[in-house]
């Protein structure tokens, strides 16, 4: 067991560009659900009207980058309310399904046939990081001897750490505000908030609006990093594993979806590494009967699952949060 | 691969594609950087395999036809060329009819004129149509038919994973993602019993169901009746259903592999002809199977005791609680029946085609459309909902208005997830739910 | 606010001790206001008028209709038919959260303070017109500080007033029942209503704190607040209020004075029920038996020739 390759293999997730796209989309979540209790279960589609808002406006549309990403956030704005004028007085649960009904519907279009001329079909499209590219002042990549990075994810990083972190300012001062109080109060009783004047309607789609740009900017960073934009990345398990990563550091606090990310990539890439480690050559640590190597990668999978309801069932607050705050009791 | 967003796992950043190994003679090597690559094969009316047409010239034009000329080639022995061109944009390749061997023509409409985008630093291919055999236009009665049918089998698979969701939702509140597993669970276990212990498939169908009857018991005695007790909220119970659902679907991958698999019987059945209707031996025998097995479900939810106490627990669990019903045993028993229904779901979709550790997962917000339409917590409602949406699925890709098709069939199951959407937004009690405060 | 409470208890002497009577000055008047739920109408009201600057109670047994009303009167819940205007303003089709921005809040039977934020938090949410509160401005702090503040010591004084102050750090969920009551009620004075609807205040308090709490509601009228509120305990409604609306099955059966309406038969009758003073012992059961059936005939005659 080479626990130094284990330890490069975790650390450049936990610390690499996929982490990043993962806290993203988790402070998202974090103002949807941590702060105001709505069950949007659709994140993955905000990231891919971001994501391939920006790739469309540039590849096929021929547009300049920056306005393609000003398209991108528009796009997930008005995803944001169309969806939101309908849905935000459902149930809970009702708003989970109908959330994530929409998030598939958008990824089966953008990969349909039909639509190959504008979204690429299933390949996607490619071609419009180039500005995003030539940007990168690094000469070359990064080694520190317990984890390297190359060239592009070096730049990577340095934007979206950056990104990631005008983001939580953000969130904190939004939070500590009135406007966040509001939000909380919400969370928990809607009837309270609004006989005392506030329209709770307005401050709801409010905060599906921010925490949907933040799930855009999560797909637009998504699709620079690796410079395409393909559908089938935007699916509903997505959405699950940026949900894990939210509870594991803790929903309603504002490091809570960026450790949680970190935590995520972490253990998933540490547990890659360990089983791939433990299945490889010819005389495996774990013998082949007990698990091949393709069933290797499948281990971290499982954890994860149980990991989750373990989370939910024991500790629903993750790392940071406070029990008595999360909005799991409601229905 | 649904388990994790493709790429970006394996790797941070794409490798390009590589260009084929050049080395024959005569031929037309690809361009390195941005080109429009176009290779002409003769399918012969499907006879044999595709034959590549060389000698033909083909020109690139910027924009239009007869345009800036951007190129020109002769393709070569393997029907290929390769054209450079300078940038992204609209290039017509215009076909020289007259450079065509005797013998092959261009089929469809004889478009000899092709327009691209090229949006690729690489290459950008182009295709045209040559010796495809004129398609056998099926009358669209026969197309309507064949799809109502279709729907109709599809919609009695899902009705019964529907009732067991229905009837699960109805008497916990429990909103259970991990039902589309249970699905899988009914169809994995069929191919465990008939191919690993080689049963007959009938044998080891009933197998299956029993298995899922007995998952469903250890689900609400082990994980879900604690977490109730325990006074566990819906939401929590919400995420826990959706970890159990990753859980089972990587041990079901883990186990089973990630290919698909087919039973031993039954695997390509022609269809007879019933007059207008056209049906296979099995399925003719889903259609019995999965009819008598809702209708036996719908009698003892309505005339047995059991039955009773669902409906009552269903309705009112402390009233039911207070007047001597046992609410936890009633639950258990929705639980065993529920798993059941949905286990024989998997075992007929197995029947019907193949088993795939996802089969279950990729119907998921198909069996959730299903019983929200019909109702959550209804028996008639989710056979209702599910005929629908079945029929939804199978028949509206059939459906052209004008000549445009609405819902292309590669994407069928788009119009099924609008139709829930709209429930949810307009009736979310369904066509046969009572009416509650659903905000 | 000029408090002139005699003037205005001195205005209702004149008002008749009919339902629906009109009042010298309401502050709330409606018509024909109709709620049904499956069948049955749960509000059934001709006219209704609330006297400004004076302590209303809404009576009746359970299930008249009190609280439907006041759900439909304050926004929470939506009529069949009806009008109804608050200061000259129908407010017929207007959501809750506007109700209670003209100046119409309501408290709630079940209390509904919010647990999760500490008592100051809870007061500070019912300031009204935060900037802080308006998402553009919320990020930066020093457009909104100045105006927390000013929030803040009001809701300390108003905090000081309710006898809440020791508890101002603590989660509200923290609270015993009475005190949720008093914070609801401090934090429904943060908006400045000119009516306060208090629903069932008296619900679950232990009777220690119950005489606090009427010279608390008192000190509303006093300030120069309207006050409606729905109650049971009779003896609140003898010691406080100023006048008494009774409903009974959905519909007002009589209004008036604490007193008049005590002695009012009417009033019996909807509590006691009609029969209420005949002796049992009287009673002729085959007379009873024959009643019972021509009625069960009736029924049937009714279900077969509809």
């Amino acid at each position: 067991m080479d626990i130094m390759q284990l330890i490069d293999a975790a650390l450049s997730q936990a610390l690499g560009p996929q982490a990043i796209v993962f806290a993203l989309a988790a402070i998202g979540l974090n103002i949807h659900f941590g702060y105001t209790g709505l069950l949007n279960f659709g994140q993955a589609g905000f990231m891919a009207v971001g994501g391939f808002g920006l790739a469309v406006s540039v590849t096929t549309w021929g547009l300049p980058f920056w306005l393609g990403i000003i398209i991108a956030l528009v796009a997930a704005v008005v995803l944001a309310i169309i969806l939101g004028v309908p849905t935000l007085r459902l149930r809970a649960d009702y708003l989970a399904i109908a959330t994530i009904a929409t998030a598939e519907i958008l990824r089966l279009i953008f990969g349909s046939v039909e639509a190959k001329d504008t979204f690429g079909g299933s390949n996607g499209l490619t071609g419009f990081s180039a500005t995003y590219k030539n940007l990168n002042p690094y000469g070359g990549g990064i080694d520190l001897g317990i984890v390297s990075f190359s060239r592009n994810d070096l730049w990577s990083i340095t934007v979206g750490w950056t990104l990631v972190a005008i983001s939580c300012v953000v969130v904190w001062a939004l939070m500590r505000s009135p406007w966040g109080r509001v939000l909380r109060s919400i969370r928990e009783d809607e009837d309270a908030v609004r006989s005392l004047g506030k329209n709770v309607f307005a401050y709801k789609m409010q905060a599906l609006i921010l925490g949907g740009v933040f799930g855009g900017i999560a797909g637009i960073y998504h699709v620079l990093k690796q410079a395409s934009a393909v559908p089938t990345d935007f699916n509903s398990t997505f959405t699950y594993y940026a949900y894990a990563a939210l509870l594991i550091g803790g929903a309603a606090r504002v490091l809570g979806p960026v450790v949680g990310s970190i935590l995520f990539w972490f253990l998933i890439a540490g547990l890659g590494s360990f089983f791939s480690q433990a299945t490889e050559g010819t005389d495996p640590l774990i013998p082949d009967f007990i698990m091949t190597d393709t069933q290797a990668s499948l281990v971290r999978f499982i954890v994860l699952g149980l990991g989750l309801m373990l989370l939910m069932i024991f500790r629903p607050q993750g790392i940071f949060g406070d029990r008595r705050e999360i909005a799991i009791d409601g229905r | 691969m649904l388990l994790a967003p493709s790429a970006a796992l394996a790797q941070a950043t794409p490798s390009p594609t590589t260009p084929p190994a050049a080395g024959t003679p005569a031929e037309n090597p690809l361009v390195d950087g941005q080109n429009i690559t176009v290779t002409l094969l003769d399918v012969k009316g499907g006879k044999g395999d595709p034959e590549p047409v060389p000698g033909v010239t083909l020109t690139v034009f910027k924009d239009k036809s007869g345009g800036e000329q951007i190129g020109t080639q002769v393709t070569d022995a393997k029907g290929r060329v390769s054209i450079p061109i300078p940038s992204n944009g609209v290039y017509v390749v215009s076909l020289d009819e007259d450079t065509l061997p005797s013998g092959v023509t261009l089929s469809g409409d004889a478009e000899n004129e092709k327009t691209i985008t090229a949006r690729i630093s690489g290459n950008n291919f182009a295709q045209f149509q040559i010796g495809a055999a004129v398609a056998q236009q099926v009358a669209f009665s026969e197309k309507l038919t064949d799809s109502i049918v279709s729907g109709l089998k599809f919609g009695l698979i899902i009705a019964l994973a529907a009732l067991g969701l229905s009837l699960i939702f109805g008497t916990t509140g429990l909103t259970n993602f991990a039902h589309g597993e249970l699905i899988t669970l009914g169809g994995i276990a069929t191919y465990v019993f008939n191919r690993g212990f080689g049963m007959p498939v009938i044998l080891a169908g009933v197998c299956a169901v029993i298995v899922g009857a007995v998952f469903g018991f250890g689900q609400d005695k082990i994980l879900w009746g604690p977490l109730r007790r325990r006074g566990t909220g819906l939401i929590a119970m919400m995420i826990v259903s959706i970890g159990f659902a990753l859980l089972l679907r990587s041990v079901f991958q883990y186990t089973f592999g990630g290919s698909t698999k087919t039973l031993s019987q039954y695997v390509a059945q022609p269809r007879d002809d019933y007059g207008p209707i056209s049906l296979s031996p099995k399925e003719i025998a889903i259609f019995v199977i999965a009819i008598v097995a809702i209708v036996i479900a719908c009698i003892a939810m309505m005339r047995t005791r059991l039955g009773k106490s669902m409906r009552a627990v269903s309705d009112n669990p402390d009233l039911s609680a207070s007047s001597g019903l046992r609410v936890d045993n009633v639950i258990t028993s929705v639980w065993v029946l529920g798993t059941a229904l949905t286990a024989l779901a998997g075992v007929l979709l197995a029947i019907n085609q193949q088993v795939n550790f996802q089969m279950g997962f990729k119907l998921l917000l198909l069996v959730f459309a299903a019983a929200t339409l019909g109702g959550l917590g209804t028996i008639w409602g989710a056979l209702a909902g599910s005929v629908i949406i079945g029929l939804l699925v199978e028949v509206a890709p059939v459906i052209s208005i004008g000549g445009y098709q609405p819902v292309p069939a590669s994407i069928k199951d788009v119009g099924a997830l609008v139709v829930l959407i709209l429930i949810l937004l307009v009736r979310p009690q369904g066509i046969l739910g009572r009416a509650q405060r659903i905000g | 606010m000029a408090a002139d409470v005699s003037a205005a208890r001195a205005a209702l002497a004149g008002v008749p001790n009919e339902p629906g009577a009109p009042k010298p000055d309401p502050i709330v008047k409606g018509d024909n206001i109709v709620r049904t739920f499956g069948g049955l109408k749960a509000v059934d009201v001709e006219h209704i008028e609330i006297q400004r600057g004076v302590i209303t109670a809404l009576i009746g047994p359970n299930g008249a209709g009190k609280t439907t009303l006041f759900n439909l009167l304050t926004g929470f819940d939506e009529p069949d038919e009806g009008d109804w205007a608050f200061n000259g303003k129908k407010l017929s089709n207007v959501p809750a959260y506007k109700v209670a921005r003209l100046g119409m809040v309501r408290t709630f039977q079940l209390t509904k303070v919010l647990s999760k934020l500490t008592v100051i938090e809870n007061m500070r949410l019912g300031a009204t017109g935060q900037r802080g509160e308006k998402f553009w401005s919320a990020a930066f702090k020093s457009l909104w500080s100045a105006q927390e503040d000013a929030n803040t010591v009001r809701a300390d004084d108003l905090l000081e007033r309710f006898k809440l102050d020791a508890k101002r750090e603590d989660f509200a969920g923290s609270l015993s029942g009475g005190q949720r009551k008093l914070l609801e009620m401090a934090r429904a004075l943060m908006v400045d209503p000119e009516l306060i609807m208090l629903d069932e205040p008296m619900a679950g308090v232990n009777p220690a704190l119950k005489q606090s709490l009427l010279e608390h509601v008192k000190s509303l009228r006093d300030e120069g607040r309207s006050v409606l509120f729905v109650e049971h305990d009779m003896d609140m409604v003898r010691d406080i209020s100023d006048w008494v609306i009774v409903m009974a099955q959905g519909q007002i059966v009589a209004e008036g004075t604490p007193q008049a309406v005590m002695a009012d038969q009417r009033v019996i009758d909807a509590y006691l029920g009609a029969h209420h003073d005949t002796d049992i012992s009287e009673i002729d059961v085959s007379e009873l038996e024959a009643e019972a059936e021509a009625e069960l005939d009736a029924e049937a005659a009714e279900e077969t020739h509809p």
